[in-house]
């Protein structure tokens, strides 16, 4: 069911006016209510066409969201620009001209919407850049730190879930669900810290073994090339490590109760009487099977990951779009946090409308009529 | 449980219920283990103002050695300006508790409101709703809460206010899929036969019966209330001056006890935030399985 629920919702929106596309009858909210059911024609195109749809508005919705909280909502940025400094009434009403708040809401809502689909997010009070450079700079660092970490917690929370699912009650499976309901309580930058304790600072008989924090050593040349790479791949060790740490114990939790979900099944009869060895009746059923809501809900967590690059990059002072997040809020840099938040919200957006279309590719049933 | 047993007065057949509910509860080691915790940390967070002094959290009348170890005049160590790790863990759990809950029980107000209006009436509007519903919840939802609150300036409302609209669509979904649920059966057309109009069903007939299920989800979303309210402490959106275990956190990295290893300072606050949320978590749990044993058999 929890794998029905993204599907519903997306043809919720789906149903606006607009969107809709022929051959997917009339209540394309029913249509896609259950998978199973799919649109009417396996057509592709219609398929992909309403998932961009939804996507789309989803962005347009985060668009006036932005806008809200933080065109709407501060009452005076000229004072939260200037903190208290004095300045004269000139300055101020050049600062509340270049700011454009002496524009109706209307205006200031049309050159805000037109200046972020052009990639203008404004310019930073802090760093004296424009917010899209800065973000440009600091996409890859936190694309590397999460990609990492996320394939590293798929693989090894499938691995455990399936191990767990498969003999619910064993002791593997009552230490991984432990474990996991212990890291879940666990908030993600304090265990950063403690990590960063035991492992880069050293305590007691544990020399430090990881550099502290950034993501080189400081005066390394950079490039690509080998000492370059090894010194990153240093640096990441501990950032990744709690980020998977945190991560996986839930793809373990998902993926055991889709493996759990499957033992009933008569397919399972079957296969063993066919005669296969246990091995191969989970390898080649269960865990296929299993695999499909699994994928789907792994996917539409991605979003939650953002939440613990923020953290875990400021703990270590790695330098993506979290800890420049970090940096915007000690100002408070507005500019800056109104580009991190659209930026993050948005790739949260493609990483759903992508989980949309794998689920698809997946799952035959999809796909066919 | 003591909210449902002193909300509606308490009909036969509900104190029946309840009694079934208590006993079923007493029979589940760990929600037992995790109602412990809470009102070991309910307790002291209550008692504290009888032996801690707010002197005693001023950083300018600290009398203490700076980041010195565990002794037996500060169990817990000292801080660099001298207070005691101890009495600021202590004082800690009142805003980390207070917040969490007052968080929750405003995104219990809110998804329940939505989620109740959603189910009832149906419809368009009802569909905009949990469209809308659907957004947040697809959406991240720590840099939303970054954002609201650093918009409405550092301070205990302005994270209770970012926790609340951060965590209200869950709830709204699952109470709208409950209302659906609540109103398909046969009682519900009996009342509107007698002529009961859109409040007195929703109000009379749908509310207490999805009220157990609000209270579930209550004591799980007050565990990630908790857990959100240290990180965007800790990320420096709190009051400075507050002690709470997330600024207790922000204030060792930023004082150093990292590099001279002060991990009297820097395990307690975090502990007492596993525990705390670890304690929530039980309780939920535990009530889940009696009242809806499908949900976590698996």
């Amino acid at each position: 069911m929890t794998s029905d629920a993204p599907a519903a919702g997306a043809a919720g929106v789906g149903s606006v006016p607009g969107t809709q596309v022929p051959g997917t009858g009339a209540r394309p909210a029913r249509a896609s209510a259950r998978p199973a059911a799919g649109p009417a024609r396996g057509d592709f195109l219609s398929y992909l066409a309403r998932k961009v749809g939804t996507a789309l508005i989803s962005f347009a919705v985060l668009l006036v969201v932005g806008f809200v909280i933080f065109h709407l909502i501060p009452s005076n940025p000229v004072a939260a620009l200037t903190r208290g400094r004095p300045i004269s009434a000139a300055q101020q009403a050049f600062l509340r001209k270049e700011l454009g708040l002496n524009q109706s809401l209307a205006q200031q809502f049309w050159h805000y919407v037109t200046d972020t689909l052009q990639g203008r997010l404004g310019y930073s009070w802090q760093f004296q850049q424009p917010v899209s450079a800065l973000i440009g700079q600091r996409l890859w660092p936190t694309i590397l730190l999460m990609g990492t970490s996320t394939i590293i917690s798929i693989v090894l929370g499938i691995w455990l879930g399936i191990r767990s699912g498969w003999r619910p009650g064993s002791t593997l499976d009552r230490v991984s669900s432990g474990s996991s309901l212990a890291l879940w309580s666990v908030p993600t930058f304090w265990l950063g810290i403690i990590l960063l304790v035991l492992f880069s600072v050293g305590f007691g008989p544990i020399p430090p073994l990881f550099p502290a924090g950034g993501m080189s050593t400081p005066g390394s040349p950079g490039g690509f090339n080998l000492p370059h790479i090894l010194d990153v791949a240093r640096h990441l060790v501990l950032p990744c490590l709690t980020l998977v740490l945190v991560v996986f114990a839930q793809y373990v939790t998902i993926m055991r109760s889709s493996v759990i979900d499957e033992l009933g099944s008569p397919y399972l009869l079957t296969a063993r009487a066919k005669g296969l060895r246990d091995d191969l009746v989970r390898r080649r059923h269960v865990v296929p099977n299993a695999m499909l809501p699994s994928v789907t809900v792994i996917f539409l967590q991605l979003g939650g990951l953002v939440g613990g690059a923020i953290t875990v990059e400021t703990v270590y002072s790695w330098p993506g779009l979290g800890y420049l997040t970090y940096q915007a809020l000690q100002i408070p840099d507005l500019p800056l946090l109104q580009g991190t938040f659209i930026i993050f919200s948005a790739s949260v957006i493609v990483m759903n409308l992508l989980a949309d279309l794998l689920y698809r590719y997946l799952d035959p049933r999809v796909r066919r009529q | 449980m003591t909210a449902t047993a002193t909300a509606a007065p308490v009909s036969a057949p509900r104190a029946a219920a309840l009694r079934r509910f208590a006993r079923a509860y007493a029979g589940s080691p760990s929600g037992l283990a995790g109602l412990g915790i809470l009102v070991a940390f309910t307790v002291l967070a209550l008692a504290a103002p009888l032996f801690i002094h707010p002197s005693d959290l001023n950083v300018i009348n600290a009398t203490g050695p700076s980041l010195a170890p565990p002794s037996a005049h500060y169990p817990l160590g000292t801080d660099q300006p001298g207070r005691s790790v101890l009495l600021l863990l202590i004082w800690g759990t009142r805003p980390s508790l207070a917040i969490g809950v007052i968080a929750t029980g405003l995104t219990m107000i809110l998804g329940s409101t939505i989620g109740l209006f959603a189910g009832h009436y149906g419809g368009a509007a009802s569909r905009l709703l949990m469209a809308l519903t659907d957004w947040f919840l697809a959406l991240p939802s720590l840099p939303l809460a970054i954002a609201l609150a650093a918009v409405l300036g550092q301070g205990s409302t302005s994270i209770t206010i970012a926790i609340a609209v951060t965590s209200w669509p869950g709830t709204a979904r699952l109470i709208r899929a409950q209302t659906l649920a609540v109103e398909a059966r046969p009682f519900i057309e009996r009342a509107k036969a007698l002529g009961a109009g859109h409040r007195q069903i929703m109000l009379r007939q749908v509310l207490p019966n999805v009220a157990p299920l609000i209270l579930v989800s209550s004591t799980l979303t007050v565990a990630s209330a908790i857990l959100s309210e240290a990180t965007l402490t800790f990320l420096g959106l709190g009051n400075p001056t507050d002690v709470s275990w997330g600024s207790m956190i922000n204030q060792a990295m930023g004082q150093g006890a990292i590099t001279s290893g002060a991990w009297w300072y820097l395990i307690p606050p975090g502990v007492a935030i596993l525990i705390v949320v670890l304690g929530f978590t039980l309780v939920g749990r535990a009530t889940e399985n009696i009242l809806n044993p499908r949900m976590t058999r698996k």
